[in-house]
């Protein structure tokens, strides 16, 4: 095997075994820190010994062992070996859970990493150390935030799930459907981050974290198989991943959906995405609402054409979002749904009803902006661009908002 | 283990006839359901006096030791087996006292 070749097997090994070293660590040594520092030291060993060695059997094994005997000479060195044993051993004890409990010890560290005990901030930056294997810089350069302030946030993070004693397990059954949603919305809010990047001197789209966050997402879809918001969120990530590519143009700006080049779009994520949109449908239980984003964009996505749209579906979808979930921000997105079903004037007079809530929202104002356009009026759709430029974050759709305004009659 | 759940208040004002009976009967259930170790409402701070002995002699002085819009107004002690179990009662008395509240753990 090439240097290069052991090089993507350990890629590989981090990408697969990461988490469950971390996971079995945790629950052996009772320790987030151990078990951090212990499984980067097993792949740093990877990383120095298989090149010349030749890559073990079986790669899972030999990190897992490896790095339980590296926690093991860490805890001697810091000469608190009595205490961790101690309480190791209690955390072996630790009764036996139901059997309807999820077994796998990558749940217990993911919900871990996501309890609601954790500022929002800290459970992303932990989500991603913990059970992504991004190391801090990494996490640091993807969240804009210096190294050392990462760094803390992290420490900080871990300090609380000890001295609070956030537990270490799968919550219960009863309690489950919320703490999932709360992991949920962790790799929401890392997807999107990636989707829509917010900061004036990033790329507009972060591959990286999208990539990241679909990965994360697609290990919790094989750990919760029959969880149907889980599924719903890996297809809602996949279907808007697809256009990735599409939604930006070669001079960096936004490109929305009635403009994207349909043939750019990936039709092997569309496809495995739009699977799991009907496998949920087929189950018949009451969507969530990632569910129906999801549905949503595997309408969009079965349209060959921006006119092809199915948009009294779309518009239903929307009507059902809204029952679950009556935020402004919904009842924007059903407002732009609506103006292609019923025209422009029906949809702005639902868009100005949010003003209230959304006036510091950019994408109320660029919706607005568009609408106004549509409707011939130049004057107050080029006030609404210039609101919406002033408050998007976000490089090529500032871009997109300025081209825009200046093709205003 | 052992947690305790602090009330915080920012209107002055005791806990009405309503509150108090719901609290009762969240103090009955704690007790019930095993979780119940101490609990107890504070007169308002302007009621403490600050004590002050580590030099040669004690210092008493009128007053809370910390003037701000918040003050702790009451606590329970909670005995719980892990901390999910003690923010759901937190939630739960937060909801019965009509207060904010905020767990923390003993050492």
């Amino acid at each position: 095997m090439s240097v290069v070749d052991v090089r993507e097997v350990i890629t590989q090994a981090h990408h697969d075994e990461w988490a469950r070293v971390v996971a079995s660590l945790a629950r052996r040594f009772g320790d987030l820190d151990v078990a951090e520092e212990a499984a980067a030291e097993a792949f740093a060993t990877a990383v120095e010994r298989w090149p010349a060695d030749g890559v073990p059997p079986n790669p899972g094994g030999w990190l897992t062992t490896t790095a339980n005997r590296k926690a093991i000479d860490r805890i001697r060195r810091e000469n608190k070996r009595d205490d961790k044993q101690k309480e190791a051993q209690s955390m072996y004890d630790d009764p036996p859970e139901p059997l309807d409990a999820i077994d796998d010890e990558r749940l217990r560290l993911i919900f871990t990493c996501c309890h609601p005990a954790l500022a929002m901030e800290a459970r992303v930056a932990l989500t991603l150390r913990m059970f992504g294997g991004l190391t801090v810089p990494e996490i640091a350069r993807a969240f804009l935030v210096p190294e050392t302030a990462m760094g803390q946030r992290i420490t900080r993070a871990k300090a609380k799930i000890k001295a609070a004693r956030i537990p270490y397990r799968v919550p219960s059954v009863q309690d489950l459907p919320g703490r999932i949603s709360g992991v949920l919305a962790v790799l929401y809010l890392i997807f999107n981050e990636g989707y829509l990047a917010t900061g004036h001197d990033t790329d507009p789209v972060r591959h990286d974290l999208t990539a990241e966050a679909i990965r994360l997402t697609r290990l919790i879809r094989a750990l919760m198989p029959d969880d149907g918001e889980v599924a719903g969120l890996l297809a809602l990530m996949l279907l808007t991943e697809a256009r990735r590519t599409a939604r930006i143009s070669v001079s960096g700006e936004l490109v929305t959906l009635d403009e994207q080049d349909r043939e750019a779009w990936d039709a092997a994520l569309i496809a495995e995405g739009q699977r799991l949109v009907r496998e949920r449908l087929a189950v018949g239980v009451a969507p969530g609402r990632y569910q129906i984003l999801a549905a949503i964009n595997a309408v969009h996505t079965s349209a060959r054409h921006m006119r092809d749209t199915d948009w009294s579906q779309v518009v239903a979808l929307y009507d059902q979002l809204v029952r679950l979930d009556p935020s402004p921000i919904v009842a924007l997105n059903r407002a732009v749904a609506v103006a292609e079903l019923d025209g422009p004037e029906v949809a702005l007079v639902a868009v100005d009803r949010l003003e209230d809530k959304l006036a510091d929202y950019h994408a109320y104002h660029a919706t607005r902006a568009d609408l106004l356009r549509r409707l011939g009026r130049s004057q107050q759709s080029r006030a609404a661009y210039a609101k919406a430029i002033g408050l998007a974050g976000n490089t090529a759709e500032t871009a997109y908002l300025t081209r825009r305004r200046d093709q205003l009659g | 283990m052992q947690y305790l759940v602090s009330v915080i208040d920012d209107n002055v004002g005791l806990a009405t006839p309503d509150e108090m009976a719901a609290i009762n009967a969240f103090n009955d259930r704690l007790k019930v359901e095993g979780h119940w170790v101490f609990a107890g409402g504070l007169a308002a701070p302007s009621s403490a006096t600050v004590i002050d002995n580590r030099g040669e002699e004690a210092i008493f002085t009128d007053g809370p030791f910390l003037e701000s819009k918040e003050y702790l107004a009451g606590f329970w002690i909670v005995e719980v087996a892990i901390l999910d179990v003690a923010l759901k009662l937190a939630a739960e008395g937060s909801k019965h006292c009509n207060r904010k509240v905020e767990v923390r753990p003993f050492l």
